[in-house]
C-alpha cells in the first residue's frame, strides 16, 4: 500500500497551516513541519521554554545553549520574535492562545482522547512535560502518527489502552495513510493517500470510519 | 544602604538547611544555575526536596548534586531525558521519590504560591493518571482539576544583570521559571553574569523586581574581574 514517508506527512500538514496562526509544534516527528511551511506566509512558532517567533536551526557555530526549543535543540528567533516566563508560556497554551498545536501520539481513541505521554509499562520512567496542557489548551489539536504501529496494530482505537494525556481533545489526524477528521458522529476519512481506497483503510481499523471524500 | 549582593556563591547558599525545598531555575542546562548548585554541593545540605522542570542533564549541576545523593524528592515535570542517567539510576533503585506534575501546572502551581492563592482549578490533567484521586470541578461546562501551590523555603536562579536592590534582568530563553520561581521562596538568591549600579537597569524592562529577590551574586568572568 502507497503511504506517505515522514517528510511527506510534515508537508502535508504544513499545507494546512495557515498565515497568522500561533503554532506550537510538539517534539520529534511535528518539528519536521517547520521545514515545510511556506516561506510566503507569517507564521509564529510557540516554544514551551519561552519562545514565539522561534526561527530555524543556526548555522553550524552560531549554536547558543540559551536559545533552544522544547527538544533542548539549538535555533534561532525570528525579528520581531520575544521572550517570556513559563507563567506566560503556558498561560499561551492552556489558555486557548494557541490556533494549532500539532502532536505525536501512541493512540488516539474514536471520541479523540490523545495518549501520548507514557506506555505505562512496568519500569519505565514517566515524563509528561507539556503535552498535557498543550492537548488540553490550544484552539485545534493536530496528531501525526502512522496509522498502524511497526506490528501491525491500529493507533486509532475505540478506547485508547495507554495512559491518556488529555480527553476528547484531538480534532484532527494526519496519517501516512489518510487524514481523519475526530467528529461527534466519529471519525470522518477527508483525504486518502493516492492508491489508498476507503475499504483498504476501514480494513486495517478496528473502528467504524466514515467516507468524507 | 540596601546591598543585597553577596561576594561568593558560598555565602550566597549559605543557611540551606537539610530537608529544605529549594527551587531551581532552568528547562535543561538553559537558565539553571550551576555555580549555585556546585556552591550548595559543597555546603552540605541534604533530604531536600528539589522544584525543577528536569531531573538533571548529564553529569553536571542538578545531576551532580543528585548523584552527591543529597535529594530526596524531586518535583518535575520530565525528568526522563537521552542524558538523564544520574536520576534513572537512583529512581529504580528506589533512592528518590519523583512528583510528576504536567509542565504547565508546575508554572501554575509555582506562580499560585508566590501570587498567595490557596489553590488553582487546572484543565491540565483531567480525566488523566496525574489527577487521579484530585477533586475536580466543572466550572461553565468545562472540567478542571484542584491543585495546590508549590513554595519553597530557597529559589535558586540564574540571570543575566542584576543590580544591589535585587531588580533582575535575563538572557533569552534563560529566563523560563527564573521569574516566577522567584516569587515563590522564602529566600531566592539569584546568579548573574553581572551586578550593575543602581539605576543602570531600565526600569520599563526589569523583569523580575526586587522585592522578590533577597541575595545577588556575580559568577563567571565578571566575578573574577571584580575579586
Amino acid at each position: 500500500m502507497n503511504r506517505l514517508n515522514r517528510d511527506q506527512m510534515a508537508e502535508r500538514v504544513a499545507r494546512d497551516i495557515p498565515e497568522g496562526a500561533y503554532v506550537n509544534l510538539g517534539i520529534g516527528l511535528p518539528t519536521k513541519v517547520a521545514n515545510y511551511l511556506p516561506k510566503e506566509r507569517e507564521i509564529f512558532l510557540h516554544s514551551e521554554n519561552g519562545l514565539l517567533g522561534m526561527g530555524e536551526a543556526p548555522e553550524p557555530g552560531e549554536e547558543d545553549p540559551e536559545l533552544i526549543n522544547a527538544g533542548k535543540e539549538p535555533v534561532t528567533l525570528l525579528e520581531g520574535g520575544s521572550f517570556f516566563h513559563h507563567g506566560d508560556s503556558f498561560a499561551m497554551m492552556r489558555g486557548g492562545h494557541l490556533d494549532i498545536c500539532v502532536l505525536g501520539a501512541f493512540q488516539v481513541s474514536v471520541s479523540g482522547d490523545l495518549a501520548n505521554w507514557h506506555t505505562g509499562a512496568p519500569g519505565s520512567i514517566p515524563a509528561v512535560g507539556g503535552a498535557m496542557d498543550l492537548a488540553v489548551g490550544a484552539k485545534q489539536v493536530f496528531v501525526m502518527m502512522d496509522l498502524l504501529t511497526k506490528t501491525g496494530e491500529s493507533k486509532l482505537v475505540e478506547t485508547c489502552s495507554y495512559p491518556i494525556t488529555g480527553v476528547g481533545c484531538v480534532d484532527r489526524l494526519y496519517t501516512d495513510l489518510a487524514v481523519i477528521d475526530i467528529t461527534a458522529d466519529g471519525p470522518v476519512v477527508t483525504e486518502l493517500v493516492e492508491g489508498v481506497s476507503f475499504a483498504d483503510l476501514q480494513g486495517l481499523v478496528p473502528v467504524t470510519l466514515i467516507q468524507g471524500c | 544602604m540596601i546591598d543585597k549582593t553577596v561576594a561568593s556563591a558560598a555565602e550566597a547558599v549559605a543557611g540551606i538547611f537539610d530537608g529544605a525545598t529549594v527551587m531551581i531555575g532552568g528547562f535543561g542546562t538553559a537558565g539553571q544555575p550551576a555555580e549555585l548548585i556546585d556552591a550548595l554541593i559543597e555546603q552540605g545540605a541534604r533530604d531536600l526536596t528539589i522544584v525543577n522542570n528536569n531531573a538533571g542533564n548529564g553529569e553536571i549541576g542538578l545531576a551532580a548534586l543528585l548523584k552527591a545523593r543529597r535529594v530526596k524528592k524531586i518535583i518535575c515535570s520530565f525528568p526522563r531525558q537521552a542524558d538523564s542517567q544520574v536520576f534513572d539510576a537512583l529512581y529504580r533503585a528506589g533512592e528518590i521519590e519523583l512528583e510528576l506534575v504536567p509542565q504547565g501546572n508546575l508554572a501554575a502551581r509555582i506562580q499560585a504560591a508566590g501570587a498567595g492563592l490557596g489553590a488553582i482549578f487546572t484543565p491540565t490533567g483531567y480525566g488523566t493518571l496525574l489527577a487521579e484521586g484530585k477533586e475536580t470541578r466543572e466550572i461553565d461546562g468545562k472540567h478542571y482539576v484542584l491543585e495546590f501551590p508549590i513554595k519553597a523555603d530557597f529559589a535558586l536562579i540564574k540571570a543575566l544583570k542584576g543590580d544591589r536592590w535585587g531588580n533582575l534582568v535575563y538572557r533569552k530563553a534563560a529566563r523560563n521559571f527564573g521569574p516566577i520561581m522567584a516569587t515563590a521562596a522564602a529566600v531566592t538568591i539569584a546568579q548573574v553574569a553581572e551586578v550593575v549600579p543602581l539605576g543602570a537597569l531600565d526600569p520599563e524592562v526589569i523583569v523580575t523586581p526586587g522585592i522578590f529577590v533577597q541575595r545577588v551574586v556575580a559568577v563567571g568572568a565578571a566575578a573574577q574581574q571584580a575579586a
